[in-house]
């Protein structure tokens, strides 16, 4: 049984607000075909099976699953569809080769959100329906949920709106190397914190906008990936947790679920001390605050000290902890649940020394973390090793 | 229902109940839209239909015309490569004839349905479709039929431009 799985190749499209010169068959199709080339890999041969990350409602088809396989490679092959971020399918196409089942697994996650007119309502759809939901239809935007984390995160470890700015002038700047990202700018945090007040504290540009894109994994076991003649990337460790879908009961300060995940990880991974060993972390950061609490949850620095981290340029690409070098999804765009796999994507490159402009120098562990987004309680994290 | 349903305890429930909120329920209805982009194939094909032409590709590697067309084979995993057009003509590969409506409702005059292979393509490839001119009892598998098609200026680009397939009577 193979005890070591790595990543051997992979594929991405740009990332962008709208894709309409491509149907969402198409978007998946350009970035497979990228990951098996880069992996050099027939899909109609060489790949066991083939996992695509996708929810129906985003996607506007029901059982998505059937729609995959042709632009996969993956007709009469094994193919299943994970719904959930691209992460979760990263950690079952993990978990299939370890079984010893599978030696070359394929994990596609991909957003083509700008097909779907009703982002707001189908967001609404994913509040409780007894609970939250009527209060939804009588004007509230569901974002306000991120507004009310945000207060109570500020209010508990005395993170300032500036802080949160922070995050955001640093990451729309990361993405202007960033080829592939879609929202890169050179702005200051003035210009954060005079943007239009949405879900107070929450402003515009606190909050990731929405964007089109896919990434293609390639996951070999140790044996195949040795066929392959590939110094694959390691994954060491992966870890999921979900908190309660009770918002009501979660804890509002603090993100549970990646403090679960990603112990669950650093055990898998031996790791004891995670700021001694990760090098750098692409986390999730749809809305500013989220990367900053999702820091101090991972226990890469302390409660209440990532604000001022973040200040003092600790998560800078020539900072201790470069965070976000990819643009993050404040830089990139939100690309739902392709997001946690464009976080791994950086991590692998970045390992790979294929980071381009932003690369990062003599780095060699990376971790990546993705939150699934208003209103969930539930992330995973997978910690990378050359 | 079986008589062995009384052997059981409890009362059925009836429409009644729900109607009168003697069961609590809670009612939402999704607004959900879409607008698909359709990319280059399917665009393709979809304005070629308001011209009353149906339109595939070919993959230079396994010689497959695929229609409706795609610009990437399944089976060679590669970019197809020109546009071919196809006739409006074909074999039934296999038909229902239903007699119940989308909502369910029992219906006089059954709908004809089927899988039309079409004249040009490759195998397994053609189009799905309604058949009219046809009685119920003379529709066969392997029947020749040919598309109707909607009037040049009531075509929009849809699969509805053609109205129905009806034998060629050849």
């Amino acid at each position: 049984m193979s005890k070591k799985v790595g990543v051997v190749g992979v594929g991405y499209t740009g990332f962008s607000s709208v894709t309409p010169d491509v149907s969402w068959k198409e978007i998946m199709f350009q970035a497979a075909n990228r990951a098996y080339h880069d992996a050099g890999i027939d899909p109609r041969k060489d790949v066991d099976s083939f996992i695509t990350c996708a929810e129906d409602y985003w996607e506007g088809f029901s059982i998505f699953d059937e729609f995959v396989p042709d632009q996969l490679g993956s007709v009469l092959r094994p193919t299943c569809t994970v719904t959930a971020d691209g992460l979760y399918g990263l950690i079952n196409g993990y978990m299939q080769i370890l079984t010893g089942l599978m030696d070359i697994v394929v994990v596609e996650a991909h957003s083509k959100i700008s097909d779907l007119l009703t982002y707001n309502d189908v967001l609404s759809f994913a509040i409780d329906p007894v609970f939250n939901r009527p209060l939804i239809d009588l004007g509230a935007h569901p974002y306000y949920i991120a507004g009310m984390e945000m207060k109570r995160y500020m209010s508990e470890t005395g993170t300032t709106e500036e802080q949160c700015a922070e995050v955001v002038r640093k990451n729309k700047l990361n993405a202007m190397s960033n080829p592939s990202a879609g929202y890169e700018a050179k702005i200051n945090i003035e210009d954060v914190l005079s943007s239009e007040e949405l879900f107070a504290p929450l402003k515009r540009l606190d909050i990731s906008p929405l964007a089109d894109g896919c990434v293609v994994f390639v996951l070999a076991s140790e044996e195949a990936a040795k066929k392959l003649a590939h110094d694959p990337i390691w994954i060491k460790g992966v870890g999921w947790a979900s908190e309660t879908s009770w918002l009501e009961n979660k804890e509002w300060g603090r993100a549970v679920y990646a403090e679960l995940a990603s112990r669950q990880a650093y055990k898998m991974a031996n790791i004891t001390y995670p700021k001694k060993v990760i090098d750098f972390a692409e986390v999730d950061d749809k809305f500013s605050y989220k990367e900053l609490q999702h820091l101090e949850a991972l226990g890469l620095c302390r409660r209440g000290e990532a604000g001022k981290s973040v200040e003092e340029g600790a998560f800078d690409v020539d900072g201790v902890l470069p965070v976000n070098t990819s643009g993050g999804l404040l830089g990139v765009g939100n690309t739902l649940e392709a997001s946690g796999l464009q976080k791994g994507l950086e991590v692998v490159l970045q390992l790979r020394k294929d980071a381009g402009g932003r690369k990062l120098p003599d780095v060699e562990c990376g971790l990546a973390q993705s939150w699934r987004g208003v209103p969930t309680t539930s992330g995973a994290v997978a910690i990378f090793e050359v | 229902m079986t008589e062995n349903i009384k052997k059981f305890y409890g009362e059925e429930l009836s429409r009644k109940q729900i109607s009168d909120g003697k069961i609590t329920i809670v009612e939402h209805s999704p607004k959900v839209k879409y607008a698909w982009s359709c990319g280059e194939a399917m665009s393709r094909f979809l304005n070629e239909l308001k011209e009353g032409k149906l339109i595939g590709r070919k993959c230079n590697k396994c010689n497959r015309i695929l229609f409706p067309p795609r610009m990437f084979c399944e089976q060679c995993f590669k970019a197809t490569n020109e546009w071919v057009y196809i006739k409006d003509t074909g074999r039934i590969m296999t038909y229902s004839i239903s007699y119940v409506d989308t909502h369910a409702r029992r219906i006089k005059k059954p709908i004809l349905v089927g899988v039309i292979a079409m004249d040009g393509a490759s195998k397994n490839m053609g189009i799905m479709h309604y058949f009219d001119e046809v009685k119920s009892d003379k529709i066969k598998i392997d029947m020749r039929v040919k598309a109707v098609w909607k009037r040049k200026e009531e075509r929009e680009g849809a699969i509805t431009d053609i109205k129905y397939f009806k034998p060629l009577g050849e």
